[in-house]
């Protein structure tokens, strides 16, 4: 397969928006502008696999079936969706019995699936395809003296190992020094947030992402940068009540990669979804400059 | 003083639990499990575990079914992977919790109004019906589902702060083509 397809998710058309609004443009702008995979269904996340794993695997090979017909490799933004196609692909094409069945309805509804296409990060593609010090030419306006917290999260990291470590991956933290800013020595990068937890059992999921912030805050950043839509939205959300319960106030924006890099390259804040953050950016705008306004 | 049995007699467990295990998670080394307890110390979940990753891959080795089946531990396996990847056994952790979960479903012996599963559950549901899911119709479902009425109170100004800002709305999500995730679920009932 040559070239990529863009797969939003649902998170990208709902509550993490400012993710899209800023991969969008960043692809563009080194050069591999995205489409849209047309009818893309959601990938059933990690819900679909604790119901039914079969029909969780097919609802995937419907999207991998679509990519494969325009001729293109999966670019998914969401970790999540990252993780449920890439693990659906290793199962499908794996020429099992449960999982030549599931080849076998799929063919009967219409989707096809032959198992050429690949499924990738667009961290993997800016740092693996594209490569760090091109991006690093590419930097405008770069974020000197801005203090990151690069977190991982899970699901980019493990089960699948081939892309960075599942302990202290470095590929983000790499990327985001290419833009001149500087990366904490954060510990806590790949520790999980908890996921759906933060709406199912409040109390666990806020002191999962106090851990976060708190680890964020000692090693002195000034945001926290996320690959994740779930991560982001945790992080994000938790922070008021947070400084109500441990009284400590640990809050700072939450940020997509894409958005910084963005801001980096170039590109119009106000094109980037800035405007999206339920925290208020100002001590941000205040480190880097009004956000590099040209 | 009444005297209570704490440990079960070899013909209270259930011999084809770890096979059934086996066969559904798709790890098929579970007994090779050392019991070195790294993915409970792995494990970000474990301290609210009523049994850690540990016991579960014991009580599944040894037959002990419907405490494993039973277990709030399944449910709050966020899927991190942590234990995964370190597992001296190469055990696939979580795809057993999976295993568990699904297998709970599937018996009915799922805490009924447990959030977790509901969400999965509805989350499910959504997805098979418009091939898409709508985070607020989701939330919705969730909070009604498990009887969270307060909750849902409580989240309100959190879900106006989203719409506010654009990232919540009231459409339903649904793909294009439903007819064909509605063949390919057939087809799929249909091979099995």
């Amino acid at each position: 397969m040559s070239g990529y397809i863009y797969y939003p998710g649902c998170s990208l058309k709902g509550n993490s928006r400012s993710y899209e609004e800023s991969i969008l443009p960043v692809f563009k702008e080194v050069g591999l502008p995205l489409q849209e995979l047309d009818d893309w269904n959601c990938c059933g996340a990690t819900a679909y696999f604790s119901v039914d794993d079969t029909m969780a695997a097919a609802i995937c090979g419907r999207n991998l079936s679509l990519a494969e017909k325009t001729g293109k490799d999966i670019v998914a933004p969401c970790a999540g969706c990252f993780l449920t196609l890439k693990k659906s692909n290793a199962f499908l094409t794996s020429r099992q019995p449960k999982s030549d069945k599931i080849l076998r309805a799929l063919k009967s509804a219409g989707c096809e699936y032959h198992g050429s296409v690949k499924v990738k990060h667009p961290l993997e593609i800016l740092i693996k395809d594209i490569g760090r010090e091109a991006i690093k030419s590419k930097i405008r306006r770069p974020l000197s003296g801005l203090k990151v917290a690069c977190y991982y999260g899970c699901q980019l990291v493990r089960p699948y190992t081939d892309f960075d470590d599942p302990d202290y991956p470095t590929t983000l933290d790499s990327l985001m020094e290419a833009a001149g800013a500087t990366a904490v020595d954060y510990v806590a990068k790949t520790r999980c947030c908890g996921g759906s937890l933060t709406g199912t059992i409040e109390e666990v999921g806020l002191r999962l992402n106090y851990i976060l912030l708190k680890e964020a805050k000692r090693k002195g950043a000034d945001c926290v940068v996320t690959i994740c839509p779930l991560c982001q939205f945790n992080l994000e959300i938790t922070q008021g009540k947070m400084v109500k319960k441990y009284k400590d106030d640990v809050r700072m924006p939450v940020l997509y990669f894409s958005q910084l890099l963005g801001l980096a390259l170039g590109i119009d804040k106000a094109d980037l979804g800035f405007s999206r953050s339920i925290v208020p950016l100002k001590p941000l705008w205040e480190k880097i400059g009004n956000g590099g306004a040209r | 003083m009444e005297i209570q049995r704490k440990v079960k007699y070899e013909e209270e467990l259930d011999p084809n639990f770890l096979a059934e295990i086996k066969h559904l998670s798709g790890s098929e080394n579970i007994d090779g499990c050392i019991q070195c307890g790294t993915c409970s110390s792995s494990c970000p979940m474990s301290i609210y575990m009523d049994y850690p990753p540990r016991k579960i891959i014991a009580m599944v080795k040894n037959g002990f079914r419907d405490e494993a089946l039973r277990s709030f531990t399944i449910w709050l396996c966020p899927s991190c992977y942590a234990c995964q990847v370190r597992c001296p056994s190469q055990i696939k952790i979580t795809d057993v919790m999976y295993a568990l979960k699904r297998k709970a479903i599937e018996t009915n012996v799922f805490p009924s109004r447990f959030a977790i599963p509901v969400l999965d559950r509805e989350m499910s549901r959504l997805i098979a019906k418009y091939g898409r899911n709508s985070e607020l119709w989701l939330i919705l479902r969730l909070y009604l589902k498990s009887r969270h009425f307060l909750t849902m109170i409580k989240m309100a100004p959190l879900g106006l702060k989203l719409m506010k800002t654009g990232r919540m709305s009231l459409r339903r999500e649904s793909i294009k083509n439903k007819k064909q995730m509605k063949a390919l679920l057939n087809a799929l009932k249909e091979e099995t």
